[in-house]
């Protein structure tokens, strides 16, 4: 299964980034083969409007299954949902403390 | 960490006036002023050691004349009137772009066979970093005729956000900009609690139901102060009824003082003198972090 | 004659000037309400509605039998308005700003379909007509409105533009092209501060202007010494009257009901006249 967090780090110990749209990149974890992949996303940073919009095509593009972020505004959340995306919304500061507390860590 | 909006619809009802004794009230706050159009918080909360950031934001075309062959399509594909044509001495059409109009959408780009417009991302105004005796406030301007798409509020507020989190704030204070577009949608996304401070007018009424309206939309929890109540007691009746039937709690009034404009002339806060204007701002404020806290 | 009242700052008194102005002009009046995020003029001008139509602007649709899922659309929409997945093409209206931007297709998949942007009622009260737009909640294409409701300006008599507060796009269209522009301000520092701007940006649209101040007892002289400085002429000022904020309050204008306000207003016309 490929996760997504949105972060500006690259690593699983990365802050989850608080707003789903100003992302500077998106982090995939795939839960089978543990690898990490990064997606850069701040070519869609300097939209003025819909940074969400065009930061869930960015990512959907790259095939995920699960998306975890701590917000997700209605239009993003259309976009992941027509890509077949699950959404999953998390308190958790971390990528891995996220992945803790949801169960992510099955195949 | 919870995030207070004050907006108003109508212009003018007194949203900076009520944001600024807030800010004096709140203890352990970040104050930012997302009305990046007419910012007037700083006129009150007299910021100091300001870091000043360049805002560049969109795209404006510009055709370079050397290369124009005047070929007309631009101008007839542009649909933001934002293409000028006009006629040099020598009768040559000349084409060029209105800076003011321009949306930035690359359009004349496209349909140019000639190469001749360049695209470049302008700065459209700044935004601030200030220390104040009220807390650290984020602020911004946008140059006259800059675009306000809401992309500088939106910037402010991940500042005063990030800010109001580094600092362990309890409150983040926003005062919002007037209207229902871009800007003012930029303003409320993520907040708390919303507080609509209104006039007893109908045009405050009618402003009042078009701004709850968006708030819905975004299902935020809204609260609405009346300004000036005595103005018009019956307005401000039925002001409170239509806020209960929008779904919206009232969370009191604050009465009219001829002496208000002159005390913000002298550049002072309302709550940070005697009198019963500042015990009606102080007891609004005291329901309204009692909500902002459950 | 087309003139417009405007104002960096929100609340200082625009719709007020702008809707007495229309009831004591003697020629025919068309009132041009062009703060569509929050039109207020039909409060103070009342009668009847005489017609009403819908605004709308161009929004792609995408012909899913000939879309390849190229994502060339959605490369160039700069709003993000079109998103390109890898089984569909979602449209995201409320973001498009309707830049024609369709024709980027490779495939000629993309047609058109209009989208509500606002609505323009049409109010007739004996000589003046009130033509209203109002933005449809959550739109974002204010300019194009307001570039719908001054279609309506009238080559007969006087034309009155109510603008949006602001020095932003919405403010921008609405002043643009008329003959003198009344910035109405308040004699405080957030009048002062806003009303700079004000004067800056018609300065750069090179607008013929003057101030006028409202609540003109209430607070310093620091809009006056500016106007002063800078040669600005003030028009006129109306002082802080709580006959005025009460019969605002109601939506009633004030040159009908106190004779002293008809006079000034009147003589507010003379000026703007003289100044044009």
């Amino acid at each position: 299964m490929k996760i997504a967090f949105p972060t500006a780090g690259d690593n699983l110990n990365s802050v989850i980034e608080g707003v789903f749209g100003r992302a500077k990149s998106f982090l995939i974890f795939d839960t089978e083969t543990k690898e990490i992949k990064i997606i850069d996303n701040t070519a869609n940073l300097s939209a003025a409007h819909g940074v969400g919009i065009k930061s869930a095509e960015t990512v959907s593009k790259a095939g995920i299954d699960v998306m975890v972020c701590m917000n997700c505004g209605p239009k993003a959340q259309d976009v992941l949902e027509s890509a077949d995306v699950k959404i999953i919304v998390t308190d958790e500061s971390t990528i891995s403390k996220a992945i803790e507390k949801h169960n992510l860590n099955k195949v | 960490m919870k995030e207070l909006v004050i907006i108003s619809g109508k212009g003018g009802s007194g949203k900076t006036t009520v944001s600024a004794s807030f800010a004096s009230l709140a203890k352990n706050s970040v104050i930012s002023d997302c009305d990046v159009d007419a910012p007037n918080m700083h006129i009150l909360m007299k910021p100091e050691k300001t870091l000043t950031h360049d805002f560049h934001s969109g795209l404006l075309a510009e055709i370079d004349q050397d290369k124009c062959t005047s070929c007309g399509l631009c101008y007839e594909y542009c649909r933001f009137d934002a293409i000028d044509k006009s006629t040099d001495k020598s009768g040559k059409t000349i084409y060029r772009i209105d800076e003011l109009k321009c949306e930035g959408c690359s359009l004349c780009d496209y349909v140019c066979q000639a190469n001749a417009i360049k695209l470049s991302t302008p700065k459209r105004g700044v935004w601030m970093e200030s220390d104040t005796k009220y807390g650290p406030m984020i602020h911004a301007l946008l140059d006259a005729g800059g675009e306000n798409s809401g992309k500088l509020v939106s910037l402010v507020k991940s500042k005063a956000r990030v800010k109001a989190r580094d600092d362990n704030a309890d409150v983040l204070l926003v005062d919002g900009p007037p209207g229902v577009g871009c800007p003012v949608i930029a303003s409320i996304s993520g907040a708390d609690l919303l507080l609509v401070v209104t006039e007893p007018t109908q045009s405050g009424k009618h402003d009042m139901e078009r701004v709850i309206h968006l708030a819905d939309s975004f299902k935020m929890r809204v609260a609405v102060c009346i300004n000036k109540w005595d103005i018009n007691p019956e307005v401000s009746a039925e002001i409170d009824r239509v806020a209960k039937e929008n779904g919206a709690m009232s969370v009191g009034r604050i009465r009219y003082d001829r002496s208000v404009p002159r005390i913000l002339s002298e550049g002072k806060i309302i709550v940070e003198q005697d009198g019963e204007v500042s015990s009606d701002i102080k007891q609004v404020w005291r329901d309204v972090s009692r909500t902002l806290k459950s | 004659m087309l003139i417009a009242i405007a104002s960096g700052k929100g609340g200082t008194g625009k719709t007020t000037v702008a809707c007495n102005l229309a009831r004591i002009a003697k020629t025919p009046v068309t009132l041009l309400d062009c703060d569509v995020e929050e039109p207020n003029d039909a409060f103070f001008i009342g009668g009847d509605l005489i017609d009403q139509t819908d605004v709308s602007i161009e929004t792609p649709s995408v012909n899913d039998q000939l879309c390849t899922k190229c994502g060339v659309c959605s490369d160039f929409c700069k709003y993000n308005a079109i998103i390109t997945l890898p089984k569909k093409v979602i449209v995201y209206d409320e973001m498009c700003h309707s830049c024609g931007g369709w024709i980027v297709c490779p495939h000629d998949a993309i047609t058109t379909n209009p989208k509500k942007l606002g609505e323009i009622s049409i109010f007739r009260n004996g000589e003046t007509t009130l033509v209203q737009g109002q933005l449809k909640i959550g739109n974002v294409m204010s300019p194009q409105l307001i570039s719908s409701v001054k279609k309506h300006i009238s080559v007969n008599g006087l034309n009155i533009i109510d603008a949006p507060p602001g020095n932003t796009c919405p403010a921008i269209e609405a002043v643009d092209g008329v003959d003198y522009v009344v910035l109405v301000t308040e004699p405080t520092p957030f009048g002062l501060h806003d009303l700079k701007l004000s004067v800056a940006l018609l300065e750069r649209r090179a607008l013929r202007f003057g101030v006028m101040i409202n609540r003109s007892d209430i607070g310093d002289d620091g809009v006056e010494k500016f106007c002063d400085a800078k040669g600005i002429p003030i028009l006129a000022r109306i002082p802080n009257d709580m006959r005025i904020a009460r019969a605002y309050s109601m939506g009633d204008t004030v040159v009908q009901s106190i004779p002293e306000y008809a006079d000034l207003f009147r003589q507010l016309m003379s000026r703007i006249e003289g100044n044009a």
